[in-house]
């Protein structure tokens, strides 16, 4: 489910940040890294991952599309809680970020 | 107004909600305090500033490179961010977050960041807000007021096209959002289309990130804002048209080819995006026979205007209005229909952060000035005679004509629904396509997003009808159309608020949030220390 692109997200001039060091955390067990202050999409991204969900009816996939917290279409599960906005959520080390439960239907949170 | 007691809450201070703390919020919440009125401000931000002033995040300790992009003051309110930028908007900003944070600290401002609000009533006389905490959104709280100033900004508009749900299509500003905030990009070679002055930043803050820029795609002739219409040049200064021929340089200097009169007509890929094709348009809009062209990318970065939040207004019964654009309406000091409910930034009409914070300056002064006493206003105070009102009002006034003149320039897309196949999808949460809802106009079953909604689920899920809601309108004004040709009569289609209004909740909210609220509500303390 996990679409890579064949580049990395980060831009190739970063000089205007001196970000804290980089840290750990899991998208369907494996490890990626985030810097501190990224959003899950961000690190996602950062990744090289754009997609991280299916949608219900038609098993499409979707990753951001409005990057504000307003289309839903970036839910995932992080750290067993379904439908959490990537775009929103802070990354913290050692998160769990799921993306095959990520059916946009909710567990009984929602 | 007239004719409605001031409320006053019990040590005789008048108790202000704002909702949202972009330009318009921020000075509301300033000017008010300036006034004795005791503010919170309610935004869903981690930090003050909106989408215009977003910052990187602190924990990236991002610098200002002085190649930063420089954004024109005539930039939509919820572009990300000159924050980064060395010039007159970065010093406003820095003025403006100083006087805030004063505030802020000397009790006068109460900022409650990181809080979504989903529900907004009129309650013992005032107002009541309730509002979902932090990233998790597992607890809510409210916030009693007397007062309350709508500032909740504004989001992008996208017409759908063929592919547009594909990974690594974005809403323009969303890719600008996540560049400035947390300094990633969706891909490395993206192409970015739609219409409005939103795109020329965001494209060559792309390119100054280090994406390469495959095109800029613009459906208006861009020649109108580079040779300026009469309206145009008499409603802005020299300097602003500046900026804007600036671009034109910047976008050379990154070798972005821009393309005017053309539209992405659809994206292509499996899993993501990997091209789109784009066409020429006509005189009249349509598309010209033979100039489609396929550019391979990775990532589509799309947009077409924005559009206010306009949910909270609904709810509360102030009046909006769909044309000339969606607007909570307001009358000069930015008072809506319901009394001692406020209205500024973009969703008093989007034209941009300069006009959104001058708005957000009237709106906090006749805060102000109504809790001096009730029936007053700012007008009645001081109007003909205060400096400050003329003044106020001089900026609103050249800032609303300048905001106009430009989006004249952006001429709306009367084209669009001839290039949505019946495939396209229009609703992206319920997955509903053109097909289902043209059969639903076509067979007479619906004539307005609200039976649309009803009978194929177009604006039923998450985003509750905020990203299709254009499209919807969009297609009623194509059947109506159809049925004026027809020699019917085709009737006005409803605007997009239709498809958001009569919704109680603004956003989702967990059932076990609302199944934990005490019978008299008592979500949590809002009570200062």
């Amino acid at each position: 489910m996990l679409i890579r692109l064949r580049f990395g997200g980060t831009p190739r001039r970063p000089a205007a940040a001196r970000p804290g060091t980089a840290f750990a955390l899991s998208v369907d067990g494996e490890r990626i890294e985030a810097l501190p202050g990224h959003t899950i999409a961000a690190a996602l991204w950062r990744a090289g991952i754009v997609s991280w969900r299916r949608t219900r009816g038609e098993a499409r996939p979707r990753g951001v599309f409005c990057g504000i917290g307003v289309c839903f279409d970036c839910l995932v599960t992080v750290n067993g809680r379904p439908n959490q906005r990537a775009c929103l959520v802070p990354a913290r080390p050692g998160d769990a970020v799921d993306t095959r439960a990520g059916t946009g239907l909710g567990g009984d949170e929602t | 107004m007239n004719g409605v007691t001031r409320p006053q809450s019990p040590d005789g201070v008048l108790r202000l909600a704002v909702i949202g703390a972009g330009p318009a919020g921020m000075e509301g919440a300033v000017r008010a305090a300036d006034g004795a009125v005791a503010v919170t401000v309610i935004d869903a931000g981690p930090a003050a500033g909106g989408q215009f002033h977003r910052q990187p995040s602190p924990l990236l300790h991002a610098l200002p490179p002085a190649s930063q992009a420089r954004l024109p003051s005539w930039s939509p309110s919820w572009l990300p961010s000159p924050a980064l930028a060395p010039h007159r908007a970065g010093r406003g900003w820095a003025a403006l977050k100083s006087r805030f944070d004063r505030h802020v600290a000397a009790g006068r401002v109460r900022h409650l960041a990181d809080h979504h609000v989903w529900f907004a009533e009129r309650a013992g006389g005032g107002f009541r807000v309730h509002a979902l905490v932090g990233p998790a959104q597992q607890s809510s709280i409210r916030v009693d007021a007397d007062a309350l100033l709508l500032a909740t900004g504004a989001y992008e508009r996208v017409l759908p096209f063929p592919g547009w749900t594909l990974p690594g299509v974005v809403t323009a500003g969303g890719a600008q959002a996540m560049l400035k905030g947390s300094l990633v990009l969706p891909g490395r070679e993206v192409v970015v289309a739609g219409t409005g002055p939103l795109l020329l930043p965001v494209a060559a803050g792309l390119a100054e990130a280090g994406a390469v820029v495959k095109a800029l795609i613009e459906s208006a002739d861009m020649r109108a804002l580079l040779r300026p219409a009469p309206a145009l040049a008499a409603a802005a200064n020299p300097g602003k048209l500046a900026e804007a021929a600036g671009y034109a340089a910047r976008l050379a200097q990154y070798r972005i080819p821009v393309r005017s009169r053309h539209v992405v007509v659809a994206a292509h890929g499996g899993e993501r995006v990997e091209a789109v094709t784009v066409a020429a348009l006509d005189a009249l809009g349509h598309v010209l026979p033979g100039s489609q062209q396929r550019i391979s990318c990775d990532s589509l970065a799309i947009g077409h205007g924005l559009l206010p939040h306009l949910g909270l207004a609904l709810t509360l019964g102030a009046r909006v209005e769909d044309e000339p654009a969606p607007a909570v309406v307001v009358d000069g000091e930015q008072r809506t229909c319901v009394p001692a409910l406020w209205a500024a930034g973009e969703a008093s009409g989007v034209g941009g952060a300069a006009l959104a914070q001058v708005e957000g300056e009237i709106a906090g002064r006749s805060v102000a000035a109504w809790s001096r006493g009730p029936r007053r206003a700012w007008q009645d105070e001081d109007h003909a005679r205060s400096p400050a009102w003329t003044s106020a009002e001089r900026r609103r006034g050249r800032r609303r004509e300048f905001f106009a003149a430009l989006d004249a320039v952006y001429a709306r897309d009367v084209t669009w629904a001839e290039r949505v196949d019946d495939d396209t999808t229009i609703c992206r949460c319920e997955e509903v396509r053109a097909g289902a809802i043209r059969r639903v106009l076509r067979d007479d079953a619906a004539s307005d997003p609200r039976t649309v909604k009803l009978l194929t689920r177009a604006g039923m899920g998450w985003c509750q009808g905020r990203m299709c809601a254009p499209a919807v309108a969009g297609l009623l004004a194509e059947r109506s159309a159809a049925r004026e040709r027809g020699g019917a009569e085709g009737g006005g289609a409803p605007g997009p608020s239709a498809l958001v209004s009569s919704r109680p909740f603004a956003r989702p909210v967990p059932l076990g949030v609302l199944a934990t609220l005490p019978p008299d509500e008592e979500e949590g303390t809002d009570e200062q220390p």
